[in-house]
């Protein structure tokens, strides 16, 4: 039996790298699928920042706010919303159900890689995310007025999909700890609020100066200022400053996430 | 008994067969509650296995343990002479487990696929879904399936990767007669593929149709063990129930009587075999009307393993 396990063992780490990667795809493939069809995640993500975008970006939006175009500047803080949305329900909301309901220990059991789950879910939100940029940028660039050239609009979305990681290991730590059925109630719990204090629906200079301080210590403001100083706005603080509190707070929530993730398989195998 | 013979040879031929799987020693406590004692369980290499019990007994924990999604709090656990977490043991086993909710929004092949992903060399997905009689079905939405199809789905998940050996936890609990008899059909196919399997079950008549070998679990131990012949000797007894004017100890005393209720007007007697004591009965009283002679339900039949094991009946 010895001799057994040790073959056995010698070619565990031997899944061809071709087939990892075919399983990697499958699962964000599907994982896609499954959220587009699933109208509270695609048309929920989709629609509220793109209809407030309209409503205060494009329709009430007449002035300048801090020099810019008020079209120009909401693109930057309705996409970070939108950004954070896909995220925060395409990993927290799937992750609880599925863990709570018994379809995780079904996953589990067969022999899919555990990392190629939580990938799966992540680069769904990614495309998501990219696809609520792009929309904003379009609505911007059609109605709003707004002039950006094609290296400027690349790096806005390039930064807000890679800005959206943080909210996806958010989401997981939420995951973990939600209920299957409460989830969606406890991320806008935390969604909406964090998102109107970072300065997301209102620019931060019409909020009073005790909660433009406090915004300082919140994920998305530095994701939203980032996205800011490209389209020309922002407080012009260092970008490194902002990225090392995105990073910061992944590594957190990803703590947290881990804690989970091990007290289930405590459970499950403990 | 006579029991004892044909048990024996059941249990030679089994062991004839390797091991593909093992519980050696096994016990698993949630928090105070002891889901399983001490279990010595072996499946057969191409053997149908039922692990029978109530619910509660300890059958879904034994199969999490095989699975590798629970660890036993004491003794080992061993597939294919491998602890069941590593890639490579998994890649060899497929389940079907219970599940509350499954993503509706993936349609019956997308689900196939994707499992289908996940072993070296699964079936062809047209026949995963031949196997699994889901041909007709194979672009539905899962959220639109009827219960039926929604367990062979399940079942097509656990078969896809061509596993050499499947656990099946309460394939039909919640099915009807007519989705349980299809399921039943494929099951069988399955075990004529060469494939391993173990099944759980509350149902003895679903042990009995499907198993080469039946275990019956209760309160976490294995109170039991044989062919499906075996054991329905020792558990499937007949209920009497007539109404009569022998008084209810007298009946009592009467050889093979297990035991005796009153249930309003009418009296139920428990036996092993049914025939001799109303036989008896009617030789004793004439005026003996209203009689009704079913199969004791599992329930019943654990009262009486669970006795014979305090030796009441050794003789």
């Amino acid at each position: 039996m010895a001799t057994a396990s040790t073959t056995l063992t010698s070619s565990a780490a031997q899944r061809p790298l071709g087939h990892m990667l075919r399983i990697y795809l499958k699962e964000a493939k599907y994982e896609f699928l499954k959220n587009l069809r699933l109208r509270a995640y695609s048309v929920s993500t989709i629609f509220f920042p793109v209809m407030f975008y309209i409503l205060f970006g494009l329709v009430l939006g007449r002035n300048t706010i801090g020099g810019l175009s008020t079209s120009a500047y909401l693109i930057a803080t309705y996409s970070t919303f939108g950004v954070m949305g896909a995220s925060l329900f395409g990993t927290a909301a799937a992750l609880a159900a599925e863990r709570g309901l018994g379809w995780l220990q079904v996953k589990r059991a067969s022999p899919m890689p555990p990392f190629a789950y939580f990938a799966g879910k992540v680069i769904m939100s990614m495309i998501f995310s990219t696809t609520v940029v792009m929309l904003l940028l379009l609505l911007g660039f059609t109605f709003g007025g707004v002039h950006m050239g094609l290296s400027q609009t690349a790096q806005l979305v390039a930064t807000l999909v890679v800005g959206s990681l943080p909210f996806c290991t958010m989401g997981l730590a939420i995951g973990y700890f939600a209920g299957p059925n409460s989830a969606p109630a406890t991320i806008n719990m935390i969604y909406l609020p964090l998102s109107f204090c970072s300065g997301l629906w209102v620019p931060l200079m019409f909020l009073p100066k005790l909660m433009r301080d406090f915004a300082r210590f919140l994920p998305p403001y530095h994701l939203s200022q980032l996205a800011l100083g490209i389209v020309g706005a922002g407080r012009h603080e260092s970008n490194w400053t902002h990225w090392e509190y995105l990073i910061g707070f992944s590594v957190l929530c990803l703590g947290v996430a881990r804690f989970g993730f091990q007290r289930d398989e405590g459970k499950m195998y403990g | 008994m006579i029991a004892t013979l044909p048990e024996s040879s059941a249990r030679e031929r089994a062991t004839g067969a390797p091991v593909v799987a093992r519980l050696h020693g096994v016990s698993k406590n949630y928090g105070e509650i002891k889901a399983l004692r001490q279990v010595d369980f072996n499946i057969h290499a191409g053997e149908l296995v039922a692990l029978l019990g109530p619910n509660g007994a300890g059958k879904t924990t034994a199969v999490k343990l095989f699975l590798g999604l629970a660890k036993p709090n004491q003794g080992t656990v061993s597939v294919f002479g491998g602890n069941p977490v590593h890639p490579e043991v998994r890649v060899r086993t497929g389940a079907m487990l219970q599940v509350s909710r499954v993503p509706e929004t993936l349609r019956v092949r997308e689900h196939i696929d994707l499992f289908s992903s996940y072993y070296p060399e699964p079936l062809p997905i047209s026949e995963t879904l031949s196997i699994a009689g889901l041909e007709t079905i194979k672009d539905r939405l899962f959220g639109d399936l009827s219960g039926g199809q929604r367990q062979r789905v399940l079942f097509a998940l656990a078969l896809c990767g061509d596993p050499d050996l499947l656990f099946l936890d309460e394939p039909t609990v919640g099915l009807d007669v007519e989705a349980r008899r299809v399921l039943w059909e494929q099951i069988r196919k399955l075990v004529a593929r060469g494939k391993s399997v173990l099944l759980t079950t509350h149902y003895l008549e679903e042990a009995d149709a499907l198993a080469d070998r039946i275990v019956v679990i209760h309160q976490g131990a294995i109170i039991a063990e044989g062919t499906p012949s075996e054991i329905k000797a020792q558990t499937a007894g007949k209920k009497i129930r007539c109404v009569t004017r022998l008084e209810l100890d007298a009946v009592r005393r009467l050889p093979g009587v297990l035991e005796v209720h009153q249930d309003r007007e009418a009296l139920e007697i428990h036996t092993a075999v049914a025939e001799p004591i109303i036989r008896e009965l009617l030789a004793r009283d004439a005026s003996l009307s209203g009689i009704e002679v079913t199969s004791a339900g599992l329930e019943e039949a654990f009262l009486a393993l669970t006795r014979d094991d305090n030796g009441k009946t050794a003789a």
